[in-house]
This record gives C-alpha cells, structure tokens and sequence, in this order.
C-alpha cells in the first residue's frame, strides 16, 4: 500500500490551534437528591492570580453531581490553610467537608496555592497540597485542586483536569474541538469544510485519531496534539473509518473496506507495516472498541440480522454476541474498569443510552432522550458524555454512570456531536 | 466489443513498448493496427481510393462527445443519483436503466473512472452508517462490474448520514438521503 504514511498541511485545511469563537456552558438539569454539602472558603490572596480559583473549584465539585456548595459568609480575618478549624463551627454551618487554602505570590512571578481538605463530620483532617502555576493557567490550577478534594473525600480520581475533543458543525463548516472538561478554553485542531466523525483520544492523550472526509471520501487521521502534525494513517481504496486505540497507544483497530464490505483491521498507529485483519464476515463490523486490559474489542455487527454488539479476543478470533436485547445495539464503549458496557440501543424510534453489567446481564437504559449517540466514559468512570439533540441542535450532555445526574452542554450556534472525554492528565 | 478489442491491441501495443508509453501512444497504435502502415503507397495504375473513415477511439481519455454527455442534462448519464427504500440497498428496477448506462459507459472509456458515494439518512450510529452507506455503493458497483465495468474503474465508498441532499428529519428528507451518487474523474 503505496504513501501509507503521509504528513500532510492540507492547503483547504486550516489545521491550527486557536481559541474558538464560542465556549460551552453547563446547566445541571437534574441534580440529584444526595448530594454532599462543602464549604469552599474563598483563599486568601487569589484576588493577585486576577480570577477566582474557588469558583472555578466550587463549580467542579457540583458539576460531578456528587456535591452542593455551602454559603459561606464573609470571615476576617480570611482563613488560610493554617488556621485552626473549629469543627462544631463548620457543623453548624451545615458543611460536611471544608476546604481552606491561599494563594501566595512567589518571588519569580508564579503563584502557589495551598489548601487543606477537612471532613468536618468526622472532625479530621484529609490532606493538604501545593500547586504552583502561572497567571494563564489559574484555571487549570483550579482544576486541580477540584481533582485533590474530589480524591480526598470521595476517594476515586477527579476528572476536572482532563479534556474533551468534540465536532462543531456550522452550515458547512466542521471544526474539530477540544476543551477542559468544563467545556471552557476550546480550542479548534482542524477546521474543513468536509466532515469530521469519530474522534478518539490515544491512552496517554496526546494524540487524536478520526475520521474527515476532506478526499470525498472517509480517511483515518492521526493528529498529535503537540506539533499539530497529522498523519494519514488509514487511505485504502474504499471507506477507512471507526479507529479506537489499543492500549499500548501504538495500535489502531479500524474499519476498512478495501477488501469488500465493512471489515476490522489492526494497524499501527505510525502507519507503519501492514494491516492485519482481524474480522471475517459478510456483514458490516465495525466500531471496534478495546476493553481497557486490551484482551478485548467490543464492535458493532449485523451479522445476525440486526445490528448487535459482540466482542472478539483483540488479536482476532470468534466473535461472542453480547447483546440481546432490543433490534438495534450499536456503539459499545467498554467502561474503564471492564465491568460496563454503554451502547446506544433504540427504542420504538428513540435512540438511548443504556449500560450493561457485564457480570450479571442486567441492562439499565440511563437517558430519556431521543437521539443519543457516541457514548464516552469519563476516564473514572463516574460519567458518560454524550451527543443529543435538543430543540433541534446537536449538543453535548453528561449523565452520570448510575442515570441520576444528568447535565447538558449547549453550545452557542452550531451542532456539538461526537464527543470523546480524554484520559487523565499526569 | 471494439473498444476491447482495441483496448486489447493497445495493451499489446503497450507491452511490446515496455509499459513506457503515454495515453497518446495507446490511441496512436489503436488506430495504426487498423489503417495498415501509414505512408503506404497504392499502386501505380489504381485511382486513388480515400483511406476508409476510421471510428478512432482514443483510450486515453473520454471523447468530447461522451464527456459532454455526462453533463448533458437530456442524457441519462447526467443522472447520478439512485435512490433507496428505507432498509434497503439493491438497485430498485426504475434505477436499472440508468445503472446500465453508466456501466456502459465505463466500458466503452476503460480509462474514465468513478466514485460512488454510498449515503443513509440520519437515524442511529454514524459510523454503522458509513457501513450501510458502504453496502449500497459496493452493490451499485457490483452490478456495474457485472454489466462489463473494469473493478479498477469504480471506487465505492461511504459518506453515512454525513452529506444528506435535504436536511429534513421527516421521510420526505431522509428518502433523499438514502442513495449512491456517481461521480466521474475529474469531478472528486
């Protein structure tokens, strides 16, 4: 196969990393009934960074669902991380956990934030910590430190530091975008006047892979993040589509048809050496998708009929149904512990999410939309994010891994579709 | 059957040449093999008789005429598109025609090629879609092949929900979407 591998700087293409127009915004439509009450006292000194990084911390911690900010009033002297908690104070308060922290200036221009987090209801201490971080990423820092008290008290890993990648349509224009979780600080990696589906974060997140149609025709991409190079890695004659990543993050299963049909194939993710493929049918398999210890990939098939989700051993071999509910399951995300399955599943005309406990069996459908698609684990597994459709516009909406806490993602002007959540960021 | 035939002899010719030659070469032997030598005198005591008229076929690219027809709004070659029932990806019979023109076509120009985009309507998974969109365009190719179409002249492949003709989201819309669209080089 002839320029398997090719950098290209398309020329219709703008590929560039720029702020976009619009920022995503997040409205929390159900919130849930158990939700833990915190106190984020303001920390002394943040008034220098020239934003509020307890704002943006407050607002973390309720976007997950599982908290509810506390008012706290004005104190004086502010308290720090060092000031003695008066435990029966915060009670009355009607605080569960406490967080005091400050943010100091260091002599070569940085900031620093210190904090500590408290259980206030078993009256100790969970730990303390300091991040040190420029005037331009305050918010990351806040991101941060969400990350650290979201650990302490619940004592799973935070997301807000991680991003979303996600297209934009407008008319005819598609941008491929991607912002913090929170959906504030979009950026565009390529815009095109073509379509752009199916995008995907490498393992260790700094790379994307996805489709664009800028030939007429499907073409895998790989684009790395850092220099903003793309690389075609999958161009056979015919359609190349779905890629997911294996996770050693130097294989790629795609979709192919260059042999007939709709076929999985594994490829290296450089473009190197030959494909290899792994699916043997006369039907369409695709959506390849590795469970996280990489002994599996989960793919859609219609090979019994109807459009099912099945999963083979990842170097090839027989395919097991998994699905079997219901005459349309399509898109399976395995959840990062294994244990999950989302798919999308119709339902008299609706398109829904639903999870499958994949030691039990037991399927629970988790939205009550009409058109959902792409499902994406947060990498704790806490949330999925999702596309919907809303009032006619395509828009992004987070729900909980259980369906209590749903949120949406509108998006000023233009269609949000096939988001991807990214993995954790070291 | 001409074209092969001289399709045959230009290969022929191609081969004896090392593959080196160019598209003009192909045509240029093409005619050669059926006018007899050029330059070649008639006899002393016969008229001059005028070489017969030769229906030249040039390989190397489409004629003017058949080019023209691809666009000519009165020729059935300037008809791409084949719609579908929903589920459904054979090539209905009012399509028949059309599918045979265009294979006929390909057959009588071996160097023209062709893309054809298969397309779904909106409803249900993006990339399952690229596939079903992909089993409408490998069969609109498949009876083009089987009409005397070259496999090397048609790429199929799949644009899914992606590029709908109506954007609706009723039936009227999405029995628009459903369809191949043939495209010609040149032309994606």
């Amino acid at each position: 196969m002839p320029n398997l591998v090719r950098t290209l700087i398309g020329l219709a293409l703008l590929v560039a990393v720029a702020q976009a127009r619009a920022q995503l915004e997040i409205i929390v439509t159900d919130p849930g009934a158990q939700r833990s009450p915190i106190a984020v006292v303001p920390f002394a000194g943040e008034a220098a960074v020239g934003s509020s990084l307890t704002q943006i911390v407050r607002a973390d911690l309720e976007r997950s669902g599982l908290f509810r900010g506390v008012e706290v009033p004005p104190l004086a002297p502010p308290p720090t991380e060092n000031t003695p908690v008066n435990y029966g104070e915060w009670r009355s308060r009607l605080a569960d956990a406490l967080v005091l922290g400050s943010v100091v200036t260091r002599p070569d221009g940085r900031f620093e934030v210190r904090f500590r987090v408290y259980d206030i209801v078993k009256q100790a201490p969970l730990g303390a910590i300091a991040y040190v971080f420029t005037k331009e990423n305050a918010r990351a820092a806040a991101h941060r430190v969400a990350d650290f008290v979201y650990e302490k008290i619940t004592g799973e890993k935070g997301v807000f530091s991680t991003q979303i990648a996600y297209v934009v349509r407008r008319g005819a224009a598609f941008e491929l975008q991607i912002a913090d979780a929170d959906g504030e600080r979009s950026q565009y990696l390529l815009r095109s006047n073509e379509p752009i589906i199916s995008p995907v974060w490498s393992p260790e997140g700094r790379r994307i892979a996805y489709v664009s149609f800028e030939s007429k025709k499907p073409v895998v991409y790989v684009h790395h993040l850092e220099d903003r190079r793309r690389q075609v890695v999958a161009s056979f004659r015919g359609s190349n589509s779905a890629p997911a990543w294996a996770p050693d993050g130097k294989t790629l299963a795609v979709v192919l048809s260059v042999d007939g049909g709709s076929q999985l194939f594994l490829l290296n993710a450089d473009g190197s050496g030959a494909r290899r493929r792994i699916s043997n049918s006369n039907s369409i398999d695709t959506e390849p998708r590795f469970s996280n210890d990489g002994k599996w990939i989960y793919f859609t098939s219609d090979r019994g009929g109807s459009p099912q989700v099945y999963r083979m051993p990842s170097g090839g071999g027989e395919p097991q149904r998994v699905t079997f509910e219901g005459s349309y399951n399509v898109s399976p995300r395995p959840s990062p512990d294994g244990r999950v399955l989302a798919y999308v599943t119709r339902n008299a005309g609706k398109f829904q999410v639903a999870l499958l406990d994949l030691s039990n069996r037991q399927v629970q459908v988790i939205t009550d939309s009409d058109h959902d698609e792409s499902p994406s684990f947060a990498p704790n597994g806490r949330m999925i994010l999702l596309a919907t459709v809303i009032g006619g516009r395509g828009v992004l909406s987070a729900v909980s891994a259980d369906g209590r806490i749903k949120q949406r993602l509108p998006f000023a002007g233009g269609d949000v579709r096939e988001p991807a959540w990214g993995p954790f960021i070291e | 059957m001409r074209a092969i035939l001289i399709a045959t002899l230009s290969a022929a010719a191609l081969l004896a040449a090392g593959c080196s030659t160019t598209p003009e070469d192909q045509a240029a032997a093409g005619v050669e093999d059926r006018t007899g030598k050029p330059g070649a005198k008639p006899g002393a005591d016969t008229r001059a008789v005028q070489p017969p008229k030769v229906a030249a076929v040039d390989v190397s690219k489409p004629s003017a005429s058949s080019v023209s027809a691809l666009k000519d709004p009165n020729s059935v070659l300037s008809k791409r598109s084949i719609y579908y029932d929903l589920d459904k990806f054979d090539v209905k019979d009012e399509y028949r025609s059309l599918v045979e023109a265009h294979a006929k076509y390909l057959r009588e120009n071996p160097s023209a090629r062709m893309m054809i985009q298969g397309n779904t309507d909106e409803r249900g998974s993006r990339e399952y879609n690229v596939g079903l969109g992909q089993r409408r365009s490998d069969g609109v190719k498949r009876m083009m092949v089987l009409l005397g179409a070259r496999e090397n002249q048609i790429e199929s492949v799949s644009l899914g929900e992606e590029k709908p003709q109506a954007d609706g989201h009723d039936e009227g819309a999405w029995s628009k979407n459903r369809r191949s669209d043939i495209l010609y080089g040149g032309e994606y």
